[in-house]
């Protein structure tokens, strides 16, 4: 526990929260390059989940792009894509993309699937369009799965992003780096802690946002644990 | 081409170790996530702390994880019991809410016909609850042992030989075919242990085809 | 839920029950048995570990030093890769790793606080001081590995650059690129405005003064980088070593770390090899390794046969 103790002593030090390594600016740093990268994930992952389930076509496809791709080791990524791209973000976005699509797309291809297809069918007896039914009855109905996969995303994102300072000056893998290979594990310590806090304050946010979906495509039922069944 | 035929017995040997580091984790999330599962789904008092508590895990980054458990346990910084209770963490932090929505997912009128024909908990959690559970099970296993396999390769970076020591010398010494080399494997393996998998869940539920949801 | 579970038996059950669901898999468990880790032979000086740093240099030299005992009828387990000093010195010192190719400067570093020896032979003498109890500090090799700031011919020109004092000169923001461990070491941007009174940025670079280093000096992403001396690419992209005329280096040669269990007569031939390992062959060693990309055997082996140490 003294290890622990020490950890927050170091966070705690006003030292480490001012000059160019300021802990807040690696915070902002860690917290703005994930966001791009979910974000980014969620503009390519989304329509593409939700277009497969909508149709059905290239289900078999997306099963075996989301296996293989979960299998690809990010750090793998990160050093060929390095010595490719050079140093900066480039290389830690595109393996990140790579962790963070799976999720995204099965979220979104698992929630649109999961839709009662009574309820479609009904949707099209009364007349609505294709569209229609994607935006105004699958998409709601879906929205918690898809949620849930983003979570998974996000959460997975923000404690792999910490690899980026393998290359680059970024995030809060700096201080875990330079603690770890000078043995100042206090420092390395202290910026995991924060690490995880973020994760959970991630989470959290995604909890509530998802169980608001959850009633809003659901309203009477009280628990909605299909929704969270997609969790990885 | 030339890289890796020169370097086979190598690349043979770090692919070994990488078995070693990757089988252990899964088998023990399995083994302790689905009565953690088990009692998560029979218990609406321990479901939240269970599931947030092993959920949680997953939010911490894994090299700090290598240092800690040295750490806590006493262990070798390099020890393969290090990497292997990391990965065993991580592991159950995803299969414990897959074994509690696995079991939850086994009817309640199935559960109270087993107990009205005389099942006592411990048959009907063998015959009854743990089979309707499996395919469920299975596809969040599955998860688990490709991600696992995947997350081994982060080792290298503080020396724990694996796949991932192909990245980090690749790298050093700007070989492509070295880095390209590990990833091809570190898919393969996890594909095979994939199968494995599958085909153990085959064996072990003969009256179900094995879900294939991935 | 309203039947009762009996909590104990229900999770002795279930860890049984997984034994069978786990038939498949239980199938591949026998490769556990094939990577046994534990130092061969405890005790049989017959018998020796060698380790090397994640470093490809590094495990040439150790598969060098290897490859000669093997010739002398000793049985080796190599322990290559394993890290940075911070992680591997610890198995040293406790004894299960029993020869390990170091570097004078750095490893004089590790063990006092601040030396104030430079020159290649104050270093090997302090170091022999430092070792703690029960490791020999065997005789150093005269090739040197050692950290320098190098910067590209172009901006070595522009900015008339041939020492590190002369980076004074330079009026835009220096950047320096490293292994992450240099931003708080001696050798990084602190000793460079302690020694030199030069302020510079740092971006991490895990590559060891590797390829990507040398592609952000030449895209001008930093503007200085540490090199290792005996790196081949320094030649290969014409880059300029600045001369470190206030020591802020020390003397690095290349030094073997010993345990207790490495006897006499494989000291000597550890010696041998030390001896024959000049600067210039240390630097074709890892020229073969990054240009040729052979693997450190190899290398080794064709080396070894050349000076005749097998045979």
């Amino acid at each position: 526990m003294n290890l622990f103790l020490e950890a927050v002593q170091w966070l705690l030090d006003p030292a480490n929260w001012a000059g160019p390594n300021a802990l807040g600016l690696r915070i902002l740093e860690h917290i703005g390059f994930s966001a791009v990268v979910v974000l980014v994930a969620a503009a390519i992952g989304i329509p593409a989940g939700t277009l497969i389930g909508h149709t059905g076509r290239g289900r078999g496809a997306i099963i075996a792009i989301t296996g293989g791709a979960r299998a690809l080791p990010t750090l793998g990524l990160l050093t060929i894509f390095g010595l490719w791209l050079g140093i900066g973000l480039e290389a830690p976005f595109l393996a990140l993309l790579v962790l963070a699509l799976p999720p995204v797309l099965a979220g979104a291809y698992a929630g649109v699937e999961s839709v009662d297809r009574a309820t479609v069918g009904a949707a099209r007896a009364i007349g609505l369009t294709e569209r229609q039914i994607l935006m105004g009855v699958e998409l709601p109905l879906a929205a918690p799965v898809i949620i849930g996969g983003l979570r998974s995303a996000a959460l997975q994102v923000i404690s792999t992003a910490t690899l980026a300072a393998y290359i680059s000056d970024t995030g809060l893998g700096r201080p875990i780096f330079s603690g770890l290979k000078t043995q100042q594990y206090d420092m390395m310590l202290g910026g995991s802690i924060l690490v995880a806090l973020l994760a959970l304050l991630v989470e959290l946010c995604f909890q509530l946002v998802q169980s608001a979906a959850a009633r809003r495509a659901e309203p009477h039922r009280t628990q909605t644990p299909a929704s969270e069944r997609i969790t990885a | 081409m030339n890289w890796l035929s020169q370097n086979l017995h190598i690349v043979g040997q770090l692919l070994a170790d990488h078995m070693v580091l990757s089988i252990p984790p899964i088998v023990l999330s399995l083994l302790i996530s689905v009565p953690l599962g088990r009692l998560a789904a029979g218990s609406r008092r321990l479901r939240t702390p269970l599931l947030t508590g092993t959920g949680l895990l997953y939010a911490i980054p894994s090299l700090p994880l290598f240092i800690i458990i040295p750490a806590v346990f006493g262990f070798s910084l390099r020890s393969p019991a290090t990497m292997i209770t990391a990965l065993t963490l991580y592991g159950c932090a995803l299969l414990v809410r897959g074994a509690a929505d696995a079991f939850a997912s086994v009817p309640q009128e199935v559960r109270l016909a087993a107990a009205a024909t005389g099942h006592s908990p411990w048959g009907m959690f063998w015959k009854v609850e743990l089979p309707l559970a499996g395919p469920v099970l299975l596809s969040s296993l599955r998860v688990v042992t490709v991600s696992t396999v995947s997350l081994v390769t982060v080792g290298a970076v503080i020396g724990i030989s694996s796949l991932g020591t192909l990245f980090t010398d690749g790298f050093q010494r700007n070989i492509d075919a070295s880095i390209v080399t590990g990833i091809v494997l570190t898919v393969v393996v996890a594909f095979v242990l994939d199968a494995v998998c599958v085909l153990g869940a085959r064996i072990a539920m003969p009256w179900r085809r094995a879900v294939s949801r991935a | 839920m309203n039947i009762r579970i009996r909590r104990a038996g229900l999770t002795i059950a279930a860890i049984g029950a997984v034994g069978v669901l786990l038939a498949g898999c239980a199938s591949a468990d026998p490769l556990e048995e094939g990577g046994e880790t534990t130092p061969a032979g405890e005790g049989d000086s017959s018998s020796l570990v060698i380790g090397s740093q994640a470093y490809y240099s590094n495990e040439i030299i150790a598969e060098l030093y290897a490859q000669a005992l093997e010739a002398d009828g000793y049985t080796i387990d190599r322990q290559l890769q394993i890290g940075q000093r911070e992680v591997y010195m610890p198995e040293i010192e406790a004894g299960s790793i029993d020869l390990f190719p170091e570097y004078t400067g750095p490893l004089l570093q590790y063990w006092t606080e601040e030396p104030a020896e430079r020159t290649s032979d104050e270093v090997f003498d302090a170091l022999v001081e430092a070792a703690p109890e029960g490791l020999t500090i065997l005789d150093q090799a005269p090739a040197t590995d050692q950290d320098s700031y190098v910067v590209t011919r172009e901006f070595a020109e522009a900015n008339d650059l041939t020492t590190v004092a002369d980076l004074a000169n330079v009026e835009e923001p220096l950047t320096m690129g490293a292994n992450s461990e240099a931003e708080t070491r001696p050798n990084g941007p602190q000793g460079l405005a302690e020694v030199y009174g030069i302020e510079a940025g740092f971006t991490p670079i895990e590559d060891g003064g590797g390829p990507l280093t040398i592609q952000a000096l030449q895209d001008g992403d930093i503007q200085l980088a540490i090199v290792y001396t005996a790196d081949p690419t320094i030649a290969q992209n014409d880059l300029v070593v600045l001369e470190d005329t206030e020591g802020l280096f020390l003397a690095s040669n290349v030094v073997p770390v010993a345990s207790d269990r490495v006897d006499e007569e494989a000291q000597a031939t550890v010696n041998e090899v030390s001896a024959a390992l000049t600067a210039d062959a240390l630097i074709d060693l890892n020229r073969q390794s990054v240009e040729e990309q052979s693997p450190a055997a190899d290398i080794a082996q064709a080396w070894l046969e050349e000076q005749g140490f097998l045979g």
